[in-house]
């Protein structure tokens, strides 16, 4: 199966070589349309609670002063990759970074100077080709960690996450070629910050919650996020994410769950729209007596808070409506580690057990 | 404190002391009123009045100027400064007069457009060189070369404002035609704002003249001719009515030969004709036939009123000798061969009252120095290049109020522009205000200011449109580069995505490139869809501190 998709993306990158060439050999000034990335051009799709792309495209012009030298890295990427599916190797984004950059001719100029620049250049093969960064056998840093009753099978090792001591398994930046074997889990819990992660594994709560704990650390890597719709899909396991009582909490969650603004491309493939939240709410702060353990909530915050409850997605749930005006109203913000006010152990063996209890989450 | 011994003088005591004093004795105490405040300034001007002299005569008498300026120094602070022209030469008995006595000249008592003006010069350097060395200025003067050769040694006898000849005598030999003079100076030489600038200078105010020159150090410079012909010669004018004053009216009615007013203003006036004349009296309420000379203060008063307020034509415009377009581009281009841009503007002449004059602007612009640095402004007026007193020059003051901004330069805040630039300024006229006698700045009337000011303007819209140009073609060189620079790249990546041969792909490119009608045509087409490409929006808002990493999402 692998060898056939890898077929396809390297069809895909020939026909867009062949298309290139051809508007040089037509004299026509070569082009790349790409769907336009941005708010303005995301949809979010209620049947599916998914944020998809629009079909607003821009195109990217090798004669144009403005565009030129982007076009030319578009190129170097494409060829790059097709050159690792020619060779059945992966390499990671910064490892192409480093590959392709390197002086122009006769000048001072280099073909790239940061690896920020080459970065989004991928998602733009990908928007315009149809094609997942995977596919293009290009790997990013591992991040996320996960602990649980499971036992997978990963080029060839069986490797059970429930036996990797106090580390847990790092998440591979490309989770599509793993088998997960077994899974003893009822639900998935997801924290956002590895500090809770640690909180957690340590007072075993995956084990005398039968769970599967992830770890993000922050907003959730593309190979975190497709591990967890694939533990949702293929085992039906409810998803339950855990972020601070701040927008930028919500927004991990709302990743997650619907897919992101600049990745509404992949959302189908990587999101998990029936993800739940579990918490923490500004509500739950005075419900759970956590006023004192509240920051001042910055502009930023404020700002940030202001823009989600525009978001179509937030505008469907007044409770959600609810918890966003609340932090501009209260002007404060909780991390989760805040629940510590309350004693160490209060998030896992109070807080956490009650909210799971009461099922009290957000859609 | 001691008690200061008053001595009471008398009238009679005033008496005895208060003399005349002369005008030799008034300069010799006052140097610096005719520019020889500093060594370095007096060896200045003392070859510029030599110069100034040699091209007045030399033009008036009809003859292409051939002048040679040597500097040669005899001491820690002496010189000997030599100049020798071609011209039509001096008659014996004028010479002392000419050299020996102040304000003794031909050109102070008439109207017409000449280097000197008021017979100060020569004979200052005279004086100055008395001064500061005690040696007499030695002349030479042929006026035709089958007559033989005058030559002087004289000193000024400051006390009478005379001539006193040390030594008269007749050569066979020694000078072809012309005048020669030697005069030793104290002064200090230096390479900027003093000798060399002038010369060079004077050459492009003058490109009639043919300048040789050598310098302290030996070294021999040629300003050759760039023109072969000399300037039409500008006509001597009469007053016009509008730049008449109190005094000079007086003394003009009583000293007329004419019978009646009326022609009195028409014949000592410019641009006064039988009807305007008899406008002016009409206006003035006085009788048309009454005897110039016999009008009492409170008429003449009236009469001044009138001729102010009546509508006169203005000036004739011929007593003017501007370099010339042609004149000026030529020159300019043999000094600064160098200079990307060259543009030269001339106006209409205008008239400050009563004065004809007119303003030429030169720009020359590129590999003219640093671009940080100010521009470099060369005055000059009655084709005499003026290099001291910058700051009280009408010249300058117009550049300052000339906003630069416009014409694509930098300006400082109320001070000139900066960039590879020379602004040559030229102003002619009958009568040049100049602050002082030494003749070093334009004095600042708000009609010159004005007309220079609009003749900057007219020279800087074409600097502007000539930046503008570059500017574009430098654009269009800017993308060519830039297509051809990445096409290499974007061959080599289409040749791994399709196999094709990467130098038939970049050939290709480069040839798209060097179409000139496919790039236009392309560029057409980028200004139409050139809104910036639409960027992935930033959902990485910005927090800070505790937020981290956390919006930063991997992609």
């Amino acid at each position: 199966m692998a060898d056939q998709t890898s077929k396809e993306t390297r069809k895909k990158l020939i026909a867009l070589g062949d298309k290139i060439v051809n508007d040089i050999e037509r004299s026509e000034n070569p082009n790349i349309e790409i769907p336009i990335r941005a708010l303005s051009n995301v949809v979010f799709d209620k049947k599916a609670n998914q944020l998809t792309l629009g079909n607003k495209t821009s195109k990217r012009y090798y004669f144009n002063v403005a565009h030129a030298k982007k076009f030319m890295q578009t190129m170097m990427v494409a060829s790059f990759c097709k050159s690792l599916l020619d060779n059945s190797i992966h390499a990671s984004i910064r490892d192409m970074y480093y590959n392709l950059k390197r002086t122009l001719p006769d000048s001072d100029e280099n073909t790239i100077d940061e690896q920020s620049e080459s970065d989004p250049l991928i998602v733009d093969i990908e928007v315009s080709l149809d094609i997942l960064r995977e596919q293009l056998h290009l790997t990013t840093d591992r991040k996320g960690i996960v602990a649980g009753n499971v036992v997978i099978q990963d080029r060839g090792d069986s490797i059970d996450w429930s036996k990797l001591g106090s580390g847990g398994w790092s998440i591979p930046s490309t989770v599509e070629e793993i088998d997960i074997k077994k899974v003893d889990a009822d639900f998935v819990l997801v924290v956002e910050k590895n500090a809770g992660f640690e909180r957690l594994h340590e007072d075993k709560f995956w084990q005398k919650h039968k769970s599967i704990l992830i770890g993000t650390g922050g907003q959730p890597s593309r190979g975190t996020r497709l591990l967890i719709q694939r533990l949702h899909d293929e085992f039906k396991l409810p998803v339950y994410v855990f972020c601070d009582a701040d927008a930028y909490g919500v927004y991990i969650y709302s990743v997650i769950k619907s897919g992101s603004i600049s990745l509404a491309h992949v959302s189908d493939r990587i999101s998990t729209p029936s993800a739940k939240f579990i918490g923490l709410t500004i509500s739950d702060v005075f419900e759970y007596d956590l006023k004192k353990a509240t920051i001042k909530a910055k502009d930023v915050d404020i700002k940030r808070a202001k823009e989600m409850l525009e978001y179509e997605w937030f505008k469907r749930n007044p409770r959600w409506q609810k918890e966003l005006n609340l932090m501009v109203e209260k002007g404060i913000k909780a991390e989760i580690e805040a629940l510590s006010h309350r004693g160490l152990k209060f998030m896992s063996e109070e807080y956490l057990p009650d909210k799971l209890k009461k099922k009290d989450f957000l859609d | 404190m001691p008690e200061i011994k008053s001595i009471k003088k008398t009238a009679e005591d005033f008496a005895k002391e208060q003399k005349e004093i002369s005008i030799s004795e008034f300069f010799e105490k006052n140097k610096h009123l005719l520019g020889f405040d500093n060594p370095t300034k007096a060896l200045l001007m003392t070859v510029k009045e030599a110069c100034d002299n040699s091209l007045d005569a030399c033009e008036e008498a009809g003859i292409l100027p051939d002048i040679t300026v040597k500097l040669k120094q005899t001491g820690e602070d002496k010189f000997r400064v030599t100049v020798q022209d071609n011209g039509p030469g001096i008659v014996k008995e004028q010479i002392p007069k000419i050299f020996g006595k102040l304000l003794y000249g031909s050109k102070f008592h008439r109207l017409r457009q000449s280097r000197g003006q008021q017979g100060i010069g020569i004979s200052a350097v005279v004086l100055y060189s008395q001064l500061t060395t005690g040696s007499p200025t030695k002349v030479w003067s042929r006026t035709d070369e089958k007559k033989k050769v005058q030559y002087y040694e004289l000193f000024i006898n400051t006390e009478k404002n005379e001539p006193e000849i040390v030594k008269e005598q007749t050569l066979e030999d020694g000078l072809e035609r012309g005048v020669k003079i030697e005069i030793d100076v104290v002064g200090r030489y230096r390479k900027t704002q003093s000798v060399d600038d002038y010369l060079k200078q004077t050459s492009i105010a003058n490109p009639f003249a043919k300048i040789v020159y050598q310098s302290p150090e030996g070294n021999k410079t040629t300003f050759p001719r760039s023109f072969d012909h000399l300037p039409k010669p500008p006509r001597e004018m009469k007053m016009h009515p509008y730049g008449m004053e109190f005094g000079v009216l007086q003394r003009f009615l009583s000293k007329t030969n004419s019978k009646t007013l009326q022609s009195f203003l028409v014949n000592e006036f410019s641009s006064v004709g039988a009807q305007t004349s008899k406008e002016i009296c009409k206006t003035a309420k006085l009788d048309a036939d009454a005897k110039p000379p016999s009008l009492d203060r409170a008429s003449i008063e009236k009469l001044l009123g009138a001729m102010q307020k009546v509508k006169i034509q203005r000036p004739p415009l011929d007593c003017l000798s501007p370099i010339g377009n042609g004149e000026l581009e030529k020159s300019l281009k043999k000094e600064y061969p160098q200079a990307e841009f060259v543009a030269i503007v001339s106006r209409e002449p205008e008239v400050y009252r009563g004065m004809p004059f007119q303003i030429e602007v030169a720009i020359l612009y590129g590999n003219l120095g640093n671009t940080d640095d100010q521009i470099e402004i060369i005055r000059i007026a009655n084709r005499v290049p003026l290099l001291y007193q910058a700051g009280a020059c009408a010249t300058i003051e117009a550049v300052k109020e000339t906003d630069w901004k416009r014409y694509n330069l930098q300006q400082p805040k109320n001070s000139l522009p900066t960039g590879p630039m020379i602004l040559v300024i030229h102003m002619s006229s009958v009568w040049v205000p100049f602050v002082s006698e030494s003749k070093e700045a334009i004095a600042p009337y708000i009609e010159i200011v004005k007309e220079i000011q609009l003749t900057l303007q007219e020279a800087g819209r074409k600097l502007s449109s000539f930046l503008s140009g570059r500017r574009r073609a430098g654009e269009a060189q800017r993308r060519i580069q830039i297509f051809e620079r990445y096409a290499g790249e974007v061959a080599n990546a289409l040749h791994i995505l399709t196999g094709k041969e990467p130098s038939g792909i970049e050939k290709k490119i480069v040839g798209m490139v060097k179409n000139r009608d496919k790039m236009k045509e392309l560029e057409i087409q980028e200004q139409k869809t050139s809104e910036k490409e639409p960027e992935t929006e930033e959902v990485k808002s910005k927090a800070t501190g505790k937020a981290g990493k956390k919006e930063i999402e991997e992609e």
